[in-house]
């Protein structure tokens, strides 16, 4: 019988932000408990007090450097609101629409090319040196120079809405503040073509990746979990600017549906641990043990009742025929998230044949309100903004629900899940077993800093543990 | 009228009696760089970034009077690097979050930072001062962590406005900007002021509510060129 034993695999690669996973492993080698720690403090619930209300989304979206956008858009959404505008002006609602897909488009391909594909074409147990892009570069080049043309593509699109390719200005309470010139619309629209054939293609990889590694994808972290999003008001379908909440549980029995966003306080709070500066939310109704649930591309194919584009519609049929309804397998969020590709670039051609997208009414007025609520469909998943402002304009309370929180139990059990499987009772432990507890958070998409803003004390604790594995000391700050 | 020649950089400059050398400058196209000069403004030759040498010796372009015959130098790696430390000082001391001010593109502070090439953090330690956002008024809000103390918007008060909102308080380090009130509200301050125009302030200190960002980037002031390569089609206008 040997020692009790602690594996650390800090920090977590090829995801956004900085995290480590502790293993403990008893006496007998089995996995006792397994964790992913979020180890960096952001803090901007607190700093954003006292903030004017216009620079909120310019603040906010400092959260991260991969989906700004989505933090831009939220907290302009949440503004809107404030500034007493319920619908901003067709040109500038449409304008924000191509932002987003352009940044969900980029942010999708960075995961799958960049981050994911390693894993995929090489083997979770392939050697740590090849598992990067540069290798998928080599011995995939035309793959290789795809992700990063469609990459470019998706952050030009982001840069002629937003100004910058990564933190623009544009959207602002109310609205907008510039149009697209025809002369940027032309360009997108030569190099849609080739973006949909190579959607299509990805698409392709994905899905067959999937269909071909079956039992593997069965078998990986997958179990069974409640998944919110937000859907189209009226029709249920996929929207990933603008609806209402809807959460379905395990069997995709309906847990609430077409609830108004601002409402998401009714049905969801958050949890805090000692050992993590992520929060833990779950749906009120359920508890804490029960009620915690996933969120991001997987969730949204589960959850919504169609997307309204065909050529992914027909896609999304597919998946969740093959995963026979409900789809669980964590490693399914690559098809999803592929689909999803193929819907933004259907969007951004429906869009740039939009004449709306050169109309000059970029902004409306209202009566001033001190509360707002926005809530977005980013990448990763359902992103939840929350604010209330006092008369001066002055942010007073700040609130947010970032994708990779909403995910935070669904990655500690599935890296739970995963390392006993591969972990437990094996002589000998090795990288290439560590990675695959790395794929199942990788899998989420997490953007860790993004999910590090959290409100008061920083919760830390602190074990001494001797050389049996027994504490000797304990200090500890509860948040 | 009688007139004067002298030479700046080794480019002849004509000046009127009782111009200064900024003003003749100016009217020639030649930039000389500077924070608390306005035009329209009275000259306070405070914040020193106009520094030139005159004949050999350190003066404040913006109040020196334009010298017969004198050989002035400006543009020399010797005085931008001056002129550089002392806008690096002035980041060291306020709170000049850049990416997240509704100023950037338009702020004169940034833009003389890129022109004079500060490209790096300041390398003097942060000061982090503590300082209030006051959002009491209706109309305007005053973020004093991006003050430079100026001194243009107490001059356009007092000159202009004949108001006198605004004022030092304080001395040495300490000396700053205040208003003649508990806060803003409490003052005659109004939009129609001068002294709270978009152009008085050459940071993100005095701010116009609810318009921020609405210059979208690629249209700002700082989009198109450096601050002061505009100075000879300014003058031939």
């Amino acid at each position: 019988m040997s020692e009790p034993r602690l594996i650390e695999i800090s920090p977590v690669t090829r995801v956004e932000g900085h995290g480590k996973v502790t293993i403990h492993l008893d006496a007998d080698g089995n996995v006792d408990e397994a964790r992913l720690h979020i180890v960096e403090f952001r803090g901007f619930e607190r700093f954003i007090r006292g903030r004017l209300m216009w620079e909120v989304p310019v603040i906010v979206q400092r959260l991260c450097g991969i989906c700004p956008v989505s933090h831009h858009l939220a907290a302009a959404k949440a503004m809107d609101q404030i500034a007493g505008v319920d619908r901003p002006p067709p040109t500038a609602e449409k304008m924000r629409r191509l932002m987003h897909y352009g940044q969900v488009m980029q942010s999708h391909v960075l995961h799958f090319f960049h981050l994911a594909a390693p894993d995929l074409l090489f083997g979770f147990c392939a050697p740590a040196e090849k598992r990067n892009i540069f290798e998928v570069l080599k011995e995939h080049p035309e793959l290789g120079r795809r992700a990063i043309m469609m990459r470019k593509f998706g952050q030009d699109i982001i840069e002629a809405t937003a100004g910058k390719k990564i933190h623009g200005t544009a959207a602002i309470p109310g609205g907008i503040n510039q149009n697209l010139p025809i002369e940027k619309r032309d360009a997108f629209l030569k190099d849609l073509a080739d973006m949909e054939a190579w959607a299509l293609d990805a698409l392709a990889l994905a899905r067959n990746y999937t269909l071909e590694h079956m039992e593997t994808v069965q078998n990986f972290a997958a179990f069974p979990s409640h998944y919110m999003s937000i859907v189209r008001e009226g029709d249920g379908a996929l929207d990933l600017y603008d609806g209402n909440l809807r959460a379905i549980n395990q069997a995709g029995d309906r847990l609430f549906d077409q609830l108004p966003c601002e409402a998401y306080c009714d049905v969801i709070t958050e949890d805090v641990r000692p050992w993590s500066y992520m929060k833990f939310p779950f749906f009120k109704s359920l508890g804490p043990d029960d009620g915690w649930y996933r969120v991001g591309p997987l969730a949204r194919m589960n959850t919504i009742d169609f997307i309204d584009t065909p050529l992914a519609n027909a896609a999304r049929d597919e998946l969740i025929a093959a995963n026979g309804g409900v789809a669980h397998a964590i490693l399914a969020n690559h098809w999803a998230r592929m689909i999803e590709v193929l819907h933004c670039v259907e969007k951004i051609r429906e869009l740039l044949h939009d004449p709306d997208l050169q109309g000059t009414e970029l902004r409306a007025t209202g009566d001033r309100r001190f509360e707002g609520i926005g809530v977005i469909e980013a990448p990763r998943g359902n992103l939840i903004h929350h604010y209330e402002v006092d008369e001066n304009d002055q942010v007073t309370y700040c609130n947010l629900i970032v994708s990779t929180t909403h995910n935070n139990e669904g990655m500690n059990r599935a890296v739970k899940d995963v390392a006993i499987k591969q972990i437990s009772g094996q002589p000998e432990i090795t990288e290439g077993m560590l990675n695959q507890v790395e794929v199942a958070i990788r899998s989420h998409d997490p953007c860790l800093s993004c999910a590090t803003h959290a409100l008061g004390q920083m919760p830390l604790k602190v074990d001494v543990i001797d050389a049996s594995g027994s504490v000797i000391a304990s200090r500890a700050t509860d948040s | 009228m009688s007139g004067l020649r002298f030479e700046i950089d080794g480019v002849e400059i004509a000046a009127r009696d009782g111009q200064t050398i900024m003003e003749a400058a100016d009217a020639a196209g030649v930039y000389i760089p500077r924070l608390c000069d306005h035009e329209g403004l009275r000259h306070q030759g405070g914040c020193r970034v106009c520094t030139v040498k005159c004949n050999g010796r350190s003066v404040a372009a913006c109040t020196e009077p334009a010298p017969p015959d004198a050989v002035v130098e400006n543009e020399t790696p010797h005085i931008n690097k001056m002129r550089r430390d002392l806008v690096e000082m002035l980041f060291h001391e306020g709170n000049h979050l850049c990416p997240i001010c509704e100023a950037s593109g338009n702020c004169e502070l940034q833009a003389m930072a890129y022109r004079l090439d500060m490209t790096d953090p300041t390398r003097f330690p942060y000061l982090e001062p503590c300082r209030p956002v006051d959002a009491s008024h209706p109309d305007i809000a005053l973020d004093t962590n991006r003050c430079i103390s100026c001194g243009r918007c107490i001059r356009a008060s007092q000159d202009i406005d004949g108001k006198g909102i605004f004022g030092y308080v304080g001395r040495g380090i300490h000396r700053h900007v205040a208003v003649n009130g508990p806060d803003l509200a409490h003052t005659d301050a109004t939009i129609d002021d001068v002294a709270v125009s978009a152009d008085v302030c050459p940071v993100g200190c005095i701010i116009r509510k609810r318009v921020g960002f609405s210059r979208p980037i690629g249209e700002r002031d700082s989009d198109h060129g450096l601050i002061g390569s505009n100075a000879k089609a300014k003058a031939d206008d």
